[in-house]
């Protein structure tokens, strides 16, 4: 930087950080950095402010070219808009994450078991161990499941996270997605910014990459083909270019190299098996990996009148002669009321103790529970119990008497379907905020892929912050950002 | 290949060379008018017919001055062929087969639509209106050469490129259409003619290569010759037949879209077009646009999604 500018070109100042009231994952309560992010924060003290300005800038262009996007519902015209993504990056010390992989490793183990053992046996319940009256109420319970063996016994072959660390710095599992988790794409791509925004900085730090994932999933996919073919047709099943991840359905199977399929490409023909329309005619498919819910998958089946899906698929699945991924009915774990089971689940299959712990969890339907709920609404955050995206929360703390009242007329009326958790203090993480460095909440999100033979965990995962001062949602569809995620050593 | 995939493919390139191909009307009209006199000149209501969306325009607009025609052509979303129009069908039509295409063309695709949008008013001022145009066909050069470098030129490469062929050979008939009725040739134009006809090549980027092929003299019929005849020019009906043809060689089951094809260049070659005027040309041109049309119609029902 030239001496003209230099009104405009102080150093960035992280000396009004607050690193106190919160956990900051980059720098401690004496306003030190860490010791895995003090090659970061050297990089980052020597950039003028309008240096990091500039590179937000250059970003935020990158995201608009590159047609990073997401959907909001209900915006009216505009379907898709570009994805936040802040450019401090969220650093994790690699020791560290080597535990956490080792517990989402053995949770997902557990939870697939879990589901297994429901279209079962239920063993489970008959020992006790699961309340019978929680299956019997589950909104996510197929029963056109039933009985019905997908390859390996796996049910959910990619399973989504959400992890938090609250302000003692531990680390906990808020829940898992189960059913179609999204964000992976984001994970890739906002590192694929990063490295166009900051080449310099990956030359001084060790970051592990992420990009290994699509060929992951891929070989994941292939392998659960019902034929042994060398190259099985492996499809990604999307509903089209107004769902909220149409960005990502794209991108995967761009990175993976197979077809982006809508419903009406495939047909179930007399033979029970699955073809796609090509210009050569059908062409049978082996794995569908879908981004399509359960009750859209096929008309024959759930919705009658679903336009997305594929009548017969279920047919052609239960026969054996598709493989769906996740498969139909993985989604009855994927339940906050089911999440507070988890802890028991490794225990009763396989025997061990939890390594990621879950956040403490009220159940509405258990009297002492709801009565503890009832007199603290204003200090706790309450969920339903199969919402996602952020979508029919209550905040206590942030929360008037009115939206407690009729949150409490809600959770009366339906107590299974409502779980409540002390509002944590979620970590933050330095983030831009126009010419102003200051913390912001973030969570993180890691996929898990498991096919039966092995289990897989991303690289870190997708962080995500809340742009907004304060803010504790980091939902896209809630004004939430996201930051790249930094293994280092 | 998906037939969606294929039939998504096609259109794209399709609305991509619309585009473009209005932009370089706009353009050259507008070169035209600073030439010919008040009286001579057609004004900008022949444009209109070009892309036959009169109706529409009429519903909307009370005349044909400059203001209404260019926003019209260029910016308004209500007319279905706008410029604005056809890149936001380009995009969305992109954005479905964003794992099939180059990321590069998507990123193209999408930088010129939003560039668009940005700056629509930058196409209703004088001044920026010729640079904003060029922008449009330069970027729309870039997406196609980024295909054509990037893309292997496989089935899908072959459905990009129909559309692109079949959508520049119904834009060179209906130029010729709309231009050749408007030429007027009574004693006060008579001086003007050339400069009309010379305004069609341009229309269609071939009057430098009209001179080199034909002669420094216009002439009507060569010029007819040129557009419909041409074997070498790319934007030439035949021409187009032609590689429509060639690039149907490399695709599955194509003998019955091959025999279509050879029907039109035959029944093109059999036109003594160079001696058509008035009412036989547009009569002819009426019969080629519905053959292009049949075309269009038979690829769809062997090829696309039902």
């Amino acid at each position: 930087m030239s001496k003209q500018t230099q009104s405009q070109s102080q150093s960035v100042d992280l000396s009004g950080y607050d690193g106190v009231n919160f956990y900051d994952e980059l720098i401690d309560e004496n306003g030190k950095p860490r010791e895995h992010g003090k090659v970061l924060m050297d990089y980052l003290s020597q950039l003028s402010t309008s240096e990091l300005k500039s590179a937000q800038d250059a970003a935020d262009l990158a995201v608009k070219e590159m047609g990073i996007t997401f959907t909001v519902y209900g915006e009216g015209s505009s379907i898709d808009r570009s994805w936040p993504i802040d450019i401090i990056p969220r650093i994790i010390a690699n020791r560290e994450w080597k535990q956490i992989e080792a517990g989402l490793k053995q949770r997902v183990k557990a939870l697939n078991m879990f589901i297994d053992d429901l279209y079962h046996d239920q063993k489970i319940i008959k020992d006790g161990v699961f309340p019978k009256e929680l299956l019997s109420k589950s909104v996510n319970f197929r029963k056109q499941c039933v009985g019905i063996t997908p390859p390996e016994n796996i049910w959910a072959h990619i399973c989504g996270s959400d992890l938090v660390r609250d302000k003692d710095g531990t680390m906990y599992v808020l829940e898992d997605n189960l059913r179609v988790p999204s964000g992976v794409s984001y994970m890739l791509e906002n590192r694929s910014v990063i490295k166009r925004v900051f080449p310099d900085m990956f030359e001084q730090m060790d970051v592990l990459p992420v990009n290994d994932y699509p060929s992951q999933l891929f070989d994941m996919l292939a392998s659960l083909s019902p034929r042994p073919l060398d190259k099985p047709e492996v499809v990604v099943l999307t509903p089209g270019i107004y769902n909220s991840a149409y960005f990502e359905h794209c991108y995967l199977a761009q990175e993976m190299g197979c077809e982006l399929v809508e419903g009406r490409d495939l047909v179930v023909e007399r033979d029970d098996c699955v073809y796609m329309k090509t210009i050569q005619g059908l062409r049978r498919v082996d794995v569908i990996y879908r981004r399509i819910d359960d009750m859209f998958l096929d008309p024959e089946a759930f919705h009658p009148d679903s336009m997305l899906g594929v009548p017969g698929l279920m047919r052609a699945w239960s026969k054996g002669k598709v493989t769906l991924v996740n498969a139909p009915g993985a989604g009855v774990a994927d339940d906050k009321v089911v999440y507070t089971y988890v802890p028991d689940m490794i225990r009763y299959y396989l025997s061990e103790e939890i390594k990621l712990p879950n956040v403490d969890t009220y159940r509405c339907y258990e009297p002492d529970d709801f009565k503890y709920v009832e007199a603290n609404i204003d200090k706790l955050v309450i969920k339903p119990a199969n919402e996602s995206g952020g979508y029919g929360l209550l905040i206590g703390p942030k929360s008037t008497k009115k939206q407690q009242q009729e949150t409490l007329a809600q959770i009366k009326a339906d107590p299974r379907n409502w779980i409540a958790q002390p509002t944590l203090n979620l970590s933050t993480v330095p983030t831009i905020d126009g010419d102003k460095i200051e913390g912001r909440h973030v969570d993180l999100r890691p996929f898990i892929l498991s096919s039966g033979q092995s289990t897989y965990v991303t690289t870190g995962g997708l962080t995500r912050v809340a742009l907004v001062k304060g803010s504790l949602v980091v939902n896209s569809s809630q004004g939430g950002g996201s930051k790249d995620t930094w293994i280092v050593d | 290949m998906l037939s969606r995939v294929a039939e998504t493919l096609y259109w794209t390139a399709r609305y991509v060379e619309r585009a473009e191909n209005l932009a370089r009307l706009i353009n050259v009209n507008n070169l035209l008018l600073m030439d010919l006199p008040k009286g001579v000149s057609p004004g900008w209501e022949p444009l209109i017919d070009i892309i036959g969306n009169r109706e529409t325009f009429e519903e909307i607009y009370s005349d044909f001055s400059e203001k209404n025609v260019l926003k019209f052509l260029t910016i308004d979303s209500r007319n279905p062929s706008s410029i604005i129009n056809s890149l936001q069908y380009a995009r969305d039509n992109a954005r479905t087969i964003r794992d099939v295409v180059p990321r590069e063309m998507w990123e193209a695709v999408n930088r010129l639509h939003m560039s668009m949008k940005e700056n629509s008013n930058s196409f209703l001022s004088k001044r920026g209106r010729f640079a904003s145009l060029k922008e449009v066909i330069n970027q729309t050069l870039l997406i196609f050469g980024t295909m054509d470098a990037t893309m292997s030129h496989d089935e899908g490469y072959f459905f990009w490129r129909f559309g692109s062929a079949l959508e520049r050979a119904d834009m060179t008939s209906r130029i010729i259409d709309v231009r050749s009725s408007s030429i007027k040739d009574d004693h006060i134009a008579l001086p003007f003619e050339n400069i009309q006809w010379m305004s069609v090549l341009r229309s269609l980027s071939g009057y430098q290569m009209y001179r080199q092929k034909m002669g420094v003299r216009i002439r009507p019929g060569d010029v007819l010759k040129f557009m419909l005849h041409g074997e070498e020019f790319p934007r030439s009906v035949m021409f187009c037949l032609h590689k429509l043809k060639s690039l149907f060689i490399n695709v599955p089951d194509n003998a019955a879209m091959i025999e279509r094809i050879d029907h039109s260049i035959t029944e093109l070659e059999k036109q003594p077009v160079a001696n058509l005027q008035g009412k036989a040309l547009h009569d002819y041109i009426d019969e080629l646009q519905i053959d292009l049309a049949d075309i269009h119609q038979q690829l769809s029902e062997q090829y696309f999604l039902h």
